[in-house]
C-alpha cells in the first residue's frame, strides 16, 4: 500500500479525517459517524440485556453485561462516597464507549479505508480516539459536570471560596486563584490528551508496520496488537476512573 | 489536528448516550443485581435454617428412640413378672387340685373298703349259718333263733 505518494503520503492519508465545511465549522464525518455507530452498538447491547433481564440465573450475555456493571459500580463505590444517580451510568458510558473507540484500533489499518475507497470515500480515519475533537468532547463534558457539581454541592459562594482561599488562605488570594484555575483546567486537558496521545501513537505504529514488507508485518503487528489490547482497556479504564475521581472531588466539601 | 465543530457533535452524542444509560440501562440492571443478591442471601439463610431444623429433628428422633427403648424394656419386665405370677398361680392351683383328687380317691377307697367289709361280714355270717345247719342237721328256724343269729353276726362283725 506504500506505492502511491510514498510513505509520507500513505501515513498522511491514513490520518486525515473525512471532513466537510470550513474553519471552525468543519465536521469530521468519519469520527461522528463511527462513534455514533459504536454508541448505538453499546446502547443496543445493553438495551437487549435490559429487555430480558432476570434476577434468576443469568445467561452468558447478561452475565457479561452484569460483569461490566459490577466492575463500574465497584469503582464508583470505592471512590465516590455519596448519592448520585449520574456518576455510575456516566462511568459505564465512558468506559464502554471509549473502549469501543479504542477497539477500532485493532482492525487492520487498511481494511476499512479500502472498503471506504471502494464506496468512493477518499479519507477515512476509523479510530475516533485519534481525533482530538472526540476526546475533548468527552473531557469537556466531564469538565462541565465538575463545575456544575462543585457549584451545586458547595454553592456559588462556597465554590468561589474554594477557588480563592485554598490552599494558602485568604491573604494569597490571586495566587490561590491562579493555582486553582490551572488545576481545574488541567483536568480536561490531561484527560483528553492522554487518551488521544496513546491511541494516536498506537495507530501510527500500526501504520508504520503496514509500510514494511509483507513478510515482516505479522512478526511486528501481532505482538503490538496484543500489547495494544492492554492499552485500549487501560486507557478506557483510566478515563473512567479519573472522571469518577474528579467528580467525587467536586462533591467533597473542604 | 484542529479543534472544530466535530467537538460539539460529539458532545451531543455523548450527552444522549449518558442520558439513555442513566434512564433506561443502569437502573433495571442494578435492580436485577440487587434482587439476585437478596435472593442468594435468602437462599443461604433458608439453607442454614434447614440444617438447623435437621439437627433439631435428629436430636428429637434420638430422644424418641431412647424413650421407646425404655418403654419397651419396661413392658418386657412387666410381662416377665406377670408370666412368673401366672406360673406360680397355676402351680398352686395344680397342687390344690391334686390334693383334692387325692382326698376324693382316699374317701372312695375308704367307702369301698367299708362296702367290702360289710359284704364280707354278710357272706361270713351266712356261711357260718350254713355251717351250723349242717352241724345241727336241721334247719335253723330264722324266726326262732333270731336272737342267737344276731349275737353271732355281731361277734363276727
Amino acid at each position: 500500500m506504500a506505492s502511491e505518494g510514498g510513505s509520507t503520503g500513505y501515513i498522511v492519508h491514513h490520518l486525515t479525517p473525512l471532513s466537510v465545511g470550513e474553519g471552525f465549522w468543519t465536521l469530521h464525518l468519519d469520527t461522528l459517524f463511527i462513534s455514533a455507530v459504536l454508541g448505538a452498538l453499546f446502547i443496543w447491547f445493553f438495551k437487549s440485556v435490559v429487555e430480558k433481564v432476570t434476577s434468576g440465573v443469568p445467561g452468558s450475555v447478561q452475565n457479561f453485561a452484569e460483569m461490566m456493571i459490577e466492575f463500574v459500580d465497584q469503582q464508583v463505590k470505592d471512590t465516590f462516597h455519596g448519592e448520585s444517580k449520574l456518576i455510575a451510568p456516566l462511568g459505564l458510558t465512558i468506559f464502554c464507549w471509549v473502549l469501543l473507540w479504542n477497539t477500532m484500533d485493532l482492525i487492520p489499518v487498511d481494511l476499512l479505508s479500502m472498503v471506504g475507497s471502494m464506496m468512493g470515500i477518499e479519507f477515512l480515519r476509523v479510530v475516533p480516539s485519534t481525533d482530538l475533537n472526540a476526546t475533548f468532547a468527552l473531557s469537556i463534558s466531564v469538565f462541565i459536570l465538575i463545575i456544575f457539581y462543585s457549584i451545586k454541592v458547595k454553592g456559588v459562594f462556597g465554590f468561589a471560596k474554594e477557588l480563592t482561599c485554598t490552599p494558602f488562605g485568604p491573604w494569597m488570594m490571586p495566587f490561590n486563584l491562579l493555582l486553582k484555575v490551572v488545576e481545574e483546567i488541567a483536568k480536561p486537558i490531561s484527560l483528553a490528551l492522554r487518551l488521544f496521545g496513546n491511541l494516536y501513537a498506537g495507530e501510527l505504529i500500526f501504520i508504520l508496520i503496514a509500510l514494511l514488507p509483507a513478510y515482516i508485518q505479522p512478526l511486528l503487528s501481532f505482538p503490538w496488537a496484543i500489547f495494544h489490547i492492554l492499552i485500549i482497556v487501560l486507557q478506557a479504564f483510566i478515563f473512567m476512573v479519573l472522571t469518577i475521581v474528579y467528580l467525587s472531588m467536586a462533591h467533597e466539601d473542604h | 489536528m484542529s479543534i472544530n465543530a466535530t467537538l460539539i457533535g460529539q458532545m451531543i452524542t455523548f450527552t444522549l448516550l449518558v442520558w439513555f444509560t442513566m434512564q433506561y440501562i443502569w437502573p433495571p440492571l442494578i435492580e436485577a443485581l440487587e434482587e439476585r443478591k437478596k435472593k442468594i442471601a435468602e437462599g443461604l439463610a433458608a439453607a442454614e435454617k434447614g440444617q438447623e431444623d435437621i439437627k433439631l429433628a435428629k436430636k428429637r428422633a434420638t430422644e424418641y428412640l431412647k424413650e421407646a427403648k425404655a418403654e419397651s424394656a419396661n413392658i418386657i419386665a412387666l410381662a416377665q413378672k406377670r408370666a412368673n405370677e401366672v406360673v406360680e398361680e397355676s402351680k398352686d392351683n395344680a397342687k390344690l387340685e391334686g390334693e383334692r383328687m387325692i382326698n376324693a380317691a382316699k374317701a372312695q377307697i375308704e367307702q369301698e373298703m367299708q362296702q367290702a367289709k360289710e359284704n364280707l361280714r354278710k357272706e361270713v355270717s351266712s356261711l357260718a349259718l350254713k355251717a351250723a345247719e349242717q352241724i345241727l342237721q336241721e334247719e335253723v328256724d330264722k324266726e326262732k333263733h333270731k336272737d342267737l343269729l344276731g349275737k353271732v353276726s355281731k361277734q363276727l362283725g
